[in-house]
């Protein structure tokens, strides 16, 4: 299980943009020491909230902790991950992106018809995440080009667009029976592990030697660190940014190719409401709102912790309805504790003054 | 100022703080008299800031006694200390921008009708804001939003707001580091019109010159420690930099240096931006350090901005090395080895969250990245260790955030992040504007370093001061013009407040 691998790299890997609570100094020891707690709640909270959930639903349930049930989780918290990871790049620059469930459910529509019209599959994945990649890179330009004032406009009009071209193309239908081929990516196995689990697992690696070992990445923590320094550094900031919406997208589209796969079908309500359930995730793995802070391993962590929350609380027979209510006090109660870190650091900062 | 043997005003007795185990403030005693200028100086990190928190309510002592007006008193919360007539104009200004000055000045408590009436009187608002400010003598219109003005007019707001809760105590935390000459002379006279009225007032600041200008009394404090009250006419400069610092500073260097000789690295010829400034001409030689003075929005940030490529020129050439360039962006400058050391470290230079070596490198990624894309963070390590010895910057170490670093202290990370980057042309606009005496003349040391390696320098600075210390050359620039071009030698405080104010001599 790989919850392990995540907490090694947790714990040895320095936040990207800088200061690891241990290894910085102050003048007093308890200070040193609170400031190394505090390091460790940012980098262990989401961790610790995933292992306590998974404990106690264990109890309940004797169902919960099965090999065949912690990767049905995992299976399903994949798409979810795949516009988490788009929606954690996006908000470390200090944006966010509410087009992803809708590109998600045009290119869900697009690639399925295509797959319908004939089109060898590998060619309508391409075609798939090209469409995203594009409808992502177009939500960076209006931002950037435009000098649209905040993110939110170019892709709360993107939703719309893209929902909507969704309903135009489908007229409204799902389309379902797709091939074989292509439904391996989402429905298919490799020595009991879901390619989609696989698929999710490989692009968090990249993504994380991408932000934590890469100029680019460290381009991408400058710009939500603070916009105007990084411009006055010399850092393309447009240029990031359009590059940061377009991988948004580009994921995205991955999500619907899952997401067809997996339910051999492709409609165009497809991924309604996931941009909220993404940015959930990422804001659950401890990234903050105002940019320059979040990890990946993080965010895989926040989009787990719903995915076992959802589980947990289907076993235990709550309803749908009841879910949605925890999940809301849980994004709520997650950033609360961050709130109340923030504050003890800040406390502690005021004391050097 | 208000005789010796009356009761002060305020008087706190061995006040001690401590925070975490570190103590801030040792067993300080300092008092303020009726109708008094109080000067409260110190570098960054004496406890200044401390202490005055703890008479707005925002802190409490650990030990020690609060007198006001001779009666022993608890300040708790910042409304008790308003309750009390304490006020305080904070250095970053606390004004709501999109409303109108006299809503800033009753904000919280605007004058409502009496009884269960809850209307908000707006005749009664804009009648007193009117009379407090002609009783500052400056008759601004109450109804104009706070956005719309000059900074040392937010400041006059701030302290009508003050008055308007019946103040006896303003605290002033550097409120002159933002304003010019001129708009610092008429923040003195307010201020003794404040006085005249019988408030007192507790001035922080860094600009020792100032503090003979405006003060009754100063007091010293270093590391938490009550250093020195003087008198002012006991107090001189050096005396009392002495007390900050605990060892001798030589500032000044008067020394003839020879004329400059190196080629020419940097030269603008009729550059011009409509409404920011018009057929802007000089050039910086290679060595040499090049000042810029004038008064506040004379458009020296703006005319640094648009050369580093931050602002659209509409007409004009800049040449580097003799080649004829054109710099659209910051990426142009940073790539044409030019440095802009900008007027607003927080907002322009720093990467507040992130480390020491993140915003070290920051202005350099390829030189850092190993195949041009992967960072190579020991070599980070290393240049920003290396800069940080250059630079004496106190830090326990290089992954410390920027954020916790001292105003100096942060001023030498954005230094560093252009030395690392090799940059050939550096401009500072207002390289040590809120920094304390010892950084400072650690900066301006680095400044003539710099040039003795061959960088060409533009400081662009509001105190005449910095700019006579520094420069080998001087320009002048009046609303948007350079009004005149000073050599060292020939340069005096008088000609440059001349050629900058336009004529007339304040």
């Amino acid at each position: 299980m790989n919850t392990k691998d995540a907490t090694a790299a947790v714990a040895e890997e320095p936040s990207p943009i800088g200061t690891s609570g241990a290894t910085s100094d102050l003048p007093s020891d308890s200070g040193r020491w609170s400031r190394a707690g505090s390091g460790i709640m940012r980098r262990f909270g989401p961790l610790l909230g995933l292992l306590v959930t998974c404990a106690v639903l264990s109890f309940l349930s004797p169902y919960f902790l099965t090999f065949d049930n912690l990767i049905n989780v995992f299976r399903q918290s994949s798409i979810n991950a795949l516009l988490a990871l788009g929606q954690l790049l996006v908000i470390i620059t200090a944006g966010i992106d509410l087009s992803v469930g809708s590109i998600l459910g045009l290119s869900c529509v697009l690639v399925a018809m295509m797959l319908k019209a004939g089109v060898p599959w590998p060619l309508c994945i391409a075609a798939g995440a090209c469409v995203g990649t594009v409808l992502g890179m177009i939500n960076g330009l209006l931002l950037t080009k435009l000098r649209l004032p905040h993110p939110f406009i170019p892709t709360l009009g993107m939703m719309n667009v893209a929902r909507g071209l969704a309903f135009v193309i489908s007229g409204g239908f799902p389309i379902s029976e797709l091939p074989q081929g292509f439904r391996f990516w989402g429905a298919g196995t490799i020595a009991y592990i879901p390619v989609p689990v696989i698929l999710v697992l490989a692009i968090y690696a990249l993504f994380h030697v991408f932000l934590t070992r890469t100029t680019l990445g460290r381009d991408v923590y400058a710009i939500g660190g603070n916009k105007q320094a990084a411009m006055f550094s010399g850092i393309p900031v447009d240029r990031r940014l359009t590059m940061v919406y377009a991988v948004s997208g580009g994921l995205a589209a991955l999500g619907a190719i899952v997401l067809a796969g997996r339910l051999n079908s492709g409609f165009p309500l497809a991924g309604d409401g996931a941009e909220l359930d993404a940015i959930a995730a990422v804001i659950i793995g401890g990234a903050s709102f105002f940019g320059g802070v979040g990890t990946v391993w993080g965010t895989l962590i926040g989009a787990l912790i719903m995915g076992v929350l959802r589980n947990g609380l289907t076993l235990l027979n709550v309803s749908p309805n009841w879910q949605k209510v925890v999940i809301g006090v849980v994004i709520v109660a997650a950033v609360w504790i961050d709130v109340l870190r923030q504050r003890a650091s800040t406390r502690r900062r005021l004391v050097r003054k | 100022m208000g005789t010796q043997e009356r009761e002060p005003l305020l008087r706190m007795e061995n006040i001690t703080k401590s925070f975490s185990g570190v103590t801030v403030l040792a067993d300080v005693c300092f008092d303020v008299q009726r109708g008094e200028v109080h000067a409260l100086i110190g570098e960054n990190g004496a406890g200044k800031s401390t202490l005055m928190k703890i008479v707005t309510g925002l802190y409490a002592a650990d030990s020690g006694k609060v007198f006001w007006k001779g009666r022993p008193v608890e300040i708790n919360t910042p409304h008790q200390a308003h309750v009390l007539g304490i006020n305080i104009v904070h250095q970053e200004l606390m004004l709501v921008p999109q409303l109108s000055i006299g809503e800033n000045i009753f904000l919280g408590r605007h004058p409502v009708g009496g009884g269960f009436s809850r209307w908000v009187r707006w005749g009664d608002i804009n009648h007193r804001a009117k009379s407090l400010l002609e009783g500052l003598g400056h008759p601004l219109d109450p109804k104009r939003p706070v956005g719309e003005l000059s900074i040392a007019e937010q400041q006059l707001v701030e302290i009508a707001r003050a008055l308007a809760f019946s103040a006896e105590l303003i605290i002033m935390d550097e409120p002159t580091s933002p304003l010019s000459e001129h708009e610092t002379t008429r923040l003195f006279r307010t201020i003794s019109q404040l006085t005249a009225r019988g408030v007192s007032v507790v001035y922080i600041s860094h600009r020792l010159k100032e503090i003979h200008q405006v003060a009754d009394r100063v007091t010293v404090l270093r590391d938490g420690q009550h250093i020195a009250t003087k008198p002012i006419s006991e107090a001189s400069t050096d005396n009392l930099v002495r007390y900050m610092v605990g060892r001798e500073l030589s500032e000044r260097s008067s020394e003839s240096k020879s004329p400059v000789n190196g080629d020419e690295a940097l030269r603008v010829e009729g550059l011009t931006v409509r409404g920011k400034f018009t057929d802007i001409s000089f050039s910086v030689r290679r060595g040499e350090i090049v000042g810029l003075a004038g008064l506040v929005g004379a458009g020296r940030t703006e005319l640094v901005e648009t050369l580093f490529g931050a602002g659209e020129v509409e007409s004009g050439k800049v040449y580097l090395d003799g080649q004829q360039v054109a710099i659209k962006s910051p990426i142009d400058a940073v790539r044409h080895r030019l440095a802009l050391v900008a007027d607003d470290r927080k907002a322009k230079g720093l990467v507040l969250g992130g480390s020491v070596r993140f915003n070290v490198a920051l202005a350099a990624p390829k030189k850092f990245a190993r195949y041009g894309v992967f960072l190579n963070s020991a070599r980070e390590r290393e240049v920003a260790n290396d800069l940080a010895r250059e630079l004496h910057l106190k830090t326990p170490n290089v992954e410390q955030q920027v954020m916790y670093l001292s105003g100096g202290g942060q001023q030498k990370v954005v230094l560093a992040k252009w030395l690392s980057a090799d940059s050939k042309v550096f401009i500072l606009d207002e390289p040590t504007r809120g920094i304390d005496v010892g950084s400072k003349s650690e900066i301006y040391d680095l400044i003539r370093r710099l040039a003795e390696r061959g960088v060409a320098v533009l400081v662009v600075s509001s105190e005449l001061e910095e700019i006579l210390n520094l420069a080998d050359r001087i320009l002048v620039m009046h609303r948007g013009r350079i009004t005149g071009e000073l050599a060292r030698k020939d340069a005096t405080d008088e000609l440059i407040m001349h050629l900058a104010t336009g004529g007339d001599v304040h």
